[in-house]
């Protein structure tokens, strides 16, 4: 067969093939090969010279590529864009020629946009296209996907929310509350916690009726996060308790000043449905410090110690925890707190 | 069916008639949801109430509804990705047409549970072929119309058009090219890769 008649064949069979004289000079190119470096025509020039070979890598000239023929050959080109290529090496059979066969390997989807290849560029079975619509494919497929998981886990964020939400009030609930404090007791900045409860709100709820107290509920509610900070936590914890947390504050100064605050503005009166509820508040404080590492749950308990204090000095009240507190708590044990919220009395001293 | 066949739907129809008519069709339909989920599969049901519902709704016969929806499927920038991968079925509408054959496969291997019925090109003389659906999803041959409508101006050819319903489900479409280069056509680029 004529070389000529050759590289008619190979033109349509393989595309990127170069044909090799005895010195390693391209003696002819396939029209996709050539079109990877359009400013450079290949023929003439130095197969090695315009690729390095990078496996096998002792490959430095003509006899080495020709000695090449039963392994698979990697390479690439030296100029930019450096595309990395496969190929094969056959000696031309009565000649020490030879014809290497290129291709992308995994490289072909890079390959198609730098060189602006079409379907006209790769050789009627190769299987490109094929490839490059599975690519295009799968990530419209995982696009969907994932779009979808996107939604789930909104929908999923939603009702975690929901869940660590007190519906009545929209503050946070008993169990977001152990989340956090087992959160920042294991991380230990210091924050403050405050235990309180309402007093006198059995009596509205009883005399004026649900929506009284639920109307109460929420007012008392607004106040609380009014009068903390973006990064503290008010949780409902109870019929009419609430837990706050404030980060980072151990000043008893200005623990005491956010207190009295509270109590006060809880103590305003609130008009609901023509009449006015009228209520306070009981406190107890305990800080939680660095040297003064607490468990949530012994947080939880000194903080309640203290808020026990506060109603028993009656109501309306704000105590800190200390030591000496527990013994009171002891010695009252047989007087039931149900006892003290039926008390008289609306305004005692403050502790602090 | 598919529910990227269903959001397809819901995309062709919240585009062209808006989401508000999209909501009341759902509920003519007597869908519990007005958003269908690309990659859940619903119940076959739902999805026929639905496009009688669209086609009380719009007061249209249902076979023209679907021919728009196969034209959306091509034509809208939102499911660019569609016309990208029918593109990559030949160089030509011609050899687009014989792609038809592995339409079925192309889809199951882009989504493995993406069932569509069998396709069949015929070519009888030079210009004119035949296109059997098969049976399997009702309506499919009305959309396949538009389908073939909006992708002749994709390649720029110039086709005429007619679908005749053959017995047990299956429809078969005529497809006479008049002009295989009637205009510039869209251009498609490899490595474009639709967003």
């Amino acid at each position: 067969m004529e070389r000529d008649e050759l590289t008619g064949i190979l033109q349509v069979l393989c595309p990127m093939h170069v044909m090799l004289d005895g010195s390693g000079h391209i003696r002819a190119v396939g029209s996709t090969l050539q079109k990877l470096r359009p400013e450079t025509p290949m023929v003439g020039a130095r197969f090695l010279e315009l690729f390095e070979m990078t496996r096998p890598r002792s490959v430095t000239d003509m006899a080495g590529l020709r000695a090449a023929s039963q392994t698979r050959l990697r390479l690439q080109f030296r100029d930019n864009p450096r595309t990395t290529l496969k190929g094969v090496v056959v000696p031309l059979p009565g000649s020490d020629g030879a014809i290497v066969n290129l291709s992308f390997g995994i490289s072909v989807l890079d390959a198609v946009r730098d060189y602006a290849l079409t379907s006209a560029d790769f050789s009627a079975t190769d299987l490109t296209i094929e490839l490059l619509y599975l690519v295009e494919a799968k990530s419209a497929a995982m696009e969907a996907s994932r779009q979808l998981n996107l939604r789930l886990q909104g929908a999923k964020i939603a009702a975690e929310e929901q869940a660590y939400t007190d519906t009545l009030t929209g503050l946070k609930n008993r169990r977001a509350m152990d989340h956090i404090l087992d959160r920042l007791t294991a991380a230990d900045p210091p924050f403050a916690l405050m235990h309180l409860d309402l007093d006198f709100f059995k009596a509205v709820n009883d005399s004026m009726g649900h929506a009284a107290g639920d109307h109460v509920l929420q007012q008392a509610a607004r106040i609380m996060v009014e009068e903390t900070r973006q990064q503290d936590m008010v949780a409902r914890v109870g019929g009419d308790e609430f837990v706050l947390v404030l980060m980072g504050l151990s000043d008893g100064r200005k623990l005491a000043r956010i207190a009295h605050r509270l109590i006060e503005r809880l103590e305003e009166p609130m008009p609901f449905d023509g009449q006015t509820c009228r209520i306070s508040a009981s406190i107890g404080t305990v800080i939680s410090s660095a040297h003064d590492r607490c468990s949530a749950g012994d947080l939880l308990h000194k903080a309640d110690v203290a808020l026990y204090a506060s109603k028993r000095a009656g109501r309306g009240c704000h105590t800190f925890y200390s030591p000496d507190l527990g013994d009171m708590v002891e010695d009252a044990t047989s007087e039931s707190r149900a006892d003290i919220d039926e008390g008289r009395t609306l305004y005692g001293g403050t502790a602090a | 069916m598919h529910g990227l066949i269903n959001r397809a739907i819901q995309a062709f129809f919240i585009t062209t008639y808006g989401a508000e008519r999209w909501v009341r069709v759902t509920e003519a339909a007597d869908l519990a949801f007005s958003d269908f989920e690309a990659m859940l599969i619903y119940d076959t049901d739902d999805s026929a109430r639905l496009l009688d519902a669209m086609a009380v709704e719009l007061d249209r016969p249902l076979a023209e509804v679907l021919e728009d929806i196969g034209t959306f499927l091509v034509s809208n920038p939102q499911v660019e990705s569609l016309r990208r991968l029918l593109r990559f079925g030949g160089v030509t509408y011609v050899e687009f047409l014989h792609s038809l054959d592995d339409l079925p496969d192309r889809a199951r291997l882009a989504v493995s549970d993406l069932e569509l019925p069998r396709l069949e090109l015929r070519e009888h003389t030079k210009g004119l072929f035949s296109l059997v659906c098969h049976p399997g999803l009702p309506g499919f041959g009305s959309v396949m119309v538009g389908l073939l409508r909006a992708m002749a101006d994709d390649y720029g050819a110039l086709v005429m058009l007619d679908r005749k319903s053959g017995g047990d489900g299956q429809d078969v479409i005529w497809i006479s090219l008049v002009e295989s280069t009637f205009a510039e056509g869209r251009s498609f680029d490899l490595g474009a890769r639709a967003g």
